[in-house]
């Protein structure tokens, strides 16, 4: 059996869970645990401390694995470790949280630091009504205009499944231009 | 859609960076810990200021410029309330008080001004709104913000904030294609500028130049902000792709095998 694997990033809330939970075949083993910030348990209740696990059998021979990372930043030691050996990754950022912006700059900063590996950024909650324009995003977070950066709602699967396309057929572009 | 929240998590100068590169036109309206302020912009290029109760006039602007007398100040106010700002203006030139470029000198010291007393406030909401905008009645500039932005960054100090904005200093840096003119940069900052290019690590230019980490962070977060350079991976640095990636390292079975996960994903 050969196993590939990518991986799904970005700050705390920002959707990594539910996105990898819509198209895993399996339900998303995740390792969560209650929140004890009063800050962050006005977001939500429950967060990944360690990762997210979700799989898409794609035949006999070969399975994809999607791995969430931990959103706290306290637990940035696993990063580098999720990111060994990954196809390429997405960095989820909640489009109607500004305060997590600048996070999300740092995360990708992070990744783009550890691998030359192909990435898309997603805007998740692109649906809510408070959800910053995808314009106004790509500045706050400072990507150029080559970077795919795609809207996104973590629950929906075709838009999940979009996201991941555009990082495969990146991840294609890549190898076609290497050779 | 909206276009708002916290001065707490999101800086004035980096919204002056999103109001310049998006060359917005509008009002961003910032409620601080005492007074509002209103700024105004024009294709990303400040027009008009005003903060608190200050009325943001023309002729209060040259008064506390001290190019009006208090009694030149009040006589305009109370004879002349009612004569719109370009009015004003124009009568100030023509009886040969005042050229234009010290009219628009001064307004534009002034909205400055505005906009720097902005940099101190670390609370407060922040809205923009793309109706609003500048006054007509108001004389308007057409200032560049760069050079605003780039002071507004040497403020930063705390190097948490500049790690998380600027990680890993292993990454090189190139210029944007916005041209690198009139810009007013401190000697340090022009001596990191010399050595950008995508082949230098930001490391590298920071041992050239005998700069310690947080130095080498805080002029680069400068001109990240006002968009005159991006972050790249370093040109000509082999990184080794990782064996792990794929199964296999036969080029034609990897691109086989990425093709082969397109067509699962698609079938979702």
């Amino acid at each position: 059996m050969q196993t590939v694997k990518m991986v799904v990033t970005g700050p705390f809330s920002a959707g990594k869970t539910e996105f990898i939970q819509s198209v895993s075949e399996i339900d998303v083993v995740a390792t969560e645990r209650k929140i004890s910030s009063k800050a962050e348990q006005s977001v939500k209740e429950a967060t990944t401390v360690a990762m997210d696990f979700g799989r898409i059998t794609v035949d006999e021979d070969l399975v994809l694995y999607l791995f969430g990372t931990p959103g706290q930043k306290r637990f940035d030691f696993m990063w580098e470790i999720l990111s060994e050996g990954m196809l390429g990754f997405i960095v989820m950022v909640d489009s109607t949280r500004p305060e997590t912006f600048r996070e999300a700059r740092s995360i990708l900063e992070t990744f783009r630091a550890y691998a030359p590996t192909p990435y898309v950024v997603a805007a998740n909650k692109q649906d809510i009504e408070d959800a910053w324009d995808m314009e106004d995003m790509r500045h706050a977070l400072r990507l150029d205009s080559k970077t795919k950066f795609l809207p996104c709602v973590a629950t929906d699967k075709d838009t999940v499944k979009s996201v991941l396309l555009e990082l495969l057929y990146n991840i294609l572009a890549e190898m076609e231009a290497g050779g | 859609m909206a276009l708002r929240g916290n001065l707490r998590d999101f800086t004035i100068t980096q919204l002056l960076n999103l109001i310049n590169l998006a060359r917005k036109t509008g009002t961003l309206v910032v409620d601080g810990p005492s007074e509002q302020a209103y700024i105004s912009f024009r294709e990303g290029k400040l027009a008009y200021a005003r903060i608190g109760q200050e009325d943001g006039a023309l002729a209060t602007v040259l008064h506390k410029a001290n190019r009006l007398t208090v009694n030149q100040y009040r006589a305009i106010v109370e004879r002349a309330g009612k004569i719109s700002d370009k009015e004003l203006g124009l009568l100030l030139i023509n009886s040969g008080y005042l050229t234009q470029e010290d009219i628009l000198a001064n307004l534009q010291g002034y909205f400055t001004g505005v906009v720097r007393r902005l940099f101190t406030w670390v609370e407060g909401f922040f809205r923009f709104e793309a109706d609003m905008l500048a006054p007509s009645d108001r004389i308007n500039v057409r200032l560049d913000l760069e050079n605003i932005i780039i002071e507004g960054s040497r403020q930063l100090r705390e190097w948490e904030q500049l790690q998380d904005e600027i990680p890993s200093l292993e990454m090189a840096l190139k210029f944007t294609d916005r041209p690198l003119k009139n810009v007013n940069l401190s000697v340090e900052e022009w001596r990191v500028v010399s050595y950008i290019n995508p082949k230098n690590t930001m490391k590298q230019i920071a041992l050239t130049n005998k700069m310690n980490d947080l130095e080498i962070r805080r002029i680069v977060y400068g001109l990240l902000q006002a968009g005159l350079v991006e972050m790249t991976r370093p040109e000509g640095v082999v990184i080794k792709q990782s064996p792990k990636m794929f199964p296999t390292q036969d080029k034609d079975e990897q691109k086989s095998l990425v093709n082969k996960l397109i067509g699962r994903i698609k079938t979702l």
